[in-house]
């Protein structure tokens, strides 16, 4: 049976989709999923060095397409899981180096051998987009609760709807202090104003910076508190109904993430 | 103690200044991004008010203005002339009137707006149609 194909996608860039990839990949392989990540962005490859696998590339996406190259021989495998590897895409090369219908041939390619294939969508809504999409089933959109992201996301929502892809919607950053004191829009705001499913929470932290320094997804890191949050997350790309963490309880984690980010 | 202060000073959350701005961008955005939804609409709006009176089709006119917290449909809409109401609801049949100046019925705008109107009623008694010229808030 073929795998899902879901493209991460935001329009707005430094949103995150790179990093919610990357620990999205990881995240499923831990739980022992199969999964692929295509790095979509022609030109501006980053999948690899968010991973710490910049090193290991041999082959892109770029020369799959022009059959330069087997799928199987691109793929990298990452060591910390037998389960996950991915597809850089191509440094050097424009976006129109690769079309429609060779990205969407690779990804279905991609699904017959995984049980996630995740695409990770350049920013913008041009050619790189449409590559990106072209062969997805479902799309999860990440924006972070800011004015300028929210309307990007609502844009690449109306692209989605087109393609009548279901989305899902990660809200990326949020500062549950500054919602609290009504500086910030609060999750809740952001979904009614996008109209999308919620898929997850991800509230802002310096430890997935430090993480992705290393080149280590966040879910390796067993004191991260981020790590919980994306296996939550995975779980729930899975099926699983996992209910949503409350940012504003006064539990362990609402206090912690509040003394961090009263600042 | 900050939350207690803004509440003190009567200053509005950012957060509510960033829903509402995005909420009237992205109507307009929508808008923008759907041409023939105001041909419909036009099309639509045509339909139901011809209904009651006679309207000029060529020279409907549609906008939508950004307004300090509301996005408003402005429609004009020139009248031609006045149906004579159906008979049977015991009001003296009224004479078809010809409305001199073209009068503006400016219609509640919303991003998808419904206008109620039920088919086969017989239609009011409508001697002279007002210019209402207050645009209601947009949903």
């Amino acid at each position: 049976m073929s795998g899902r194909r879901i493209v991460i996608t935001s329009g707005k860039g430094g949103v995150g989709k790179t990093t919610t990839t990357a620990n999205l990949g990881a995240a499923l392989a831990k739980r022992g999923a199969r999964v692929i990540l295509v790095d979509a962005d022609i030109g501006l490859r980053n999948l690899d060095l968010v991973l710490g696998l910049e090193k290991r590339i041999v082959f892109d996406v770029v020369e799959v397409a022009e059959g330069r190259c087997q799928l199987r021989q691109a793929l990298i495998k990452d060591k910390r899981f037998e389960s996950l590897s991915i597809l850089p895409a191509a440094q050097t090369r424009d976006k129109d180096a690769i079309n429609e219908e060779q990205f969407a041939a690779i990804v279905a390619q991609a699904a017959e051998q995984a049980d996630f294939v995740l695409i990770d969508c350049p920013a913008g809504i041009e050619a790189g987009f449409r590559n990106a999409i072209a062969g997805a089933k479902e799309a999860i959109v990440v924006t972070t609760p800011e004015v300028s992201a929210i309307r990007d996301a609502d844009r690449v929502v109306g692209k989605l709807n087109e393609k009548q892809l279901p989305i899902r919607l990660i809200v990326n950053r949020l500062r549950p202090a500054m919602v609290k004191a009504g500086d910030m829009l609060s999750v809740d705001d952001v979904c009614e104003i996008l109209a999308v499913e919620l898929l997850g929470i991800v509230p802002d932290d310096e430890e997935i910076i430090d993480t992705t320094n290393r080149g280590e997804p966040i879910v390796l890191d067993e004191t991260a508190k981020l790590r919980v949050i994306y296996d939550k997350i995975a779980r729930r790309m899975e099926g699983e109904l996992v209910p949503f963490t409350n940012f504003d309880a006064q539990g362990l984690f609402g206090r912690l993430f509040g003394a961090l980010k009263a600042g | 103690m900050i939350e207690w202060l803004k509440k003190f000073l009567g200053t509005p959350p950012s957060s509510s200044t960033a829903k509402e701005r995005l909420r009237l961008v992205l109507m307009t955005d929508h808008l923008a991004l759907a041409p023939e939804i105001i041909e419909n609409m036009k099309r639509d709006l045509v339909d139901v008010i011809s209904r009651y009176v006679e309207v000029d089709r060529e020279k409907l006119e549609i906008e939508f203005e950004r307004e300090d917290r509301a996005l408003a449909l402005m429609a004009s809409i020139p009248i031609i002339s006045v149906n004579r109401p159906s008979g049977g609801d015991g009001e003296k049949p009224a004479v078809k009137e010809r409305v001199e100046d073209a009068q503006t019925a400016a219609v509640p705008g919303s991003a998808a707006p419904s206008v109620n109107a039920t088919p086969g009623e017989p239609p009011k008694r409508r001697r002279r149609k007002k210019t209402s010229s207050k645009p209601a808030t947009a949903h």
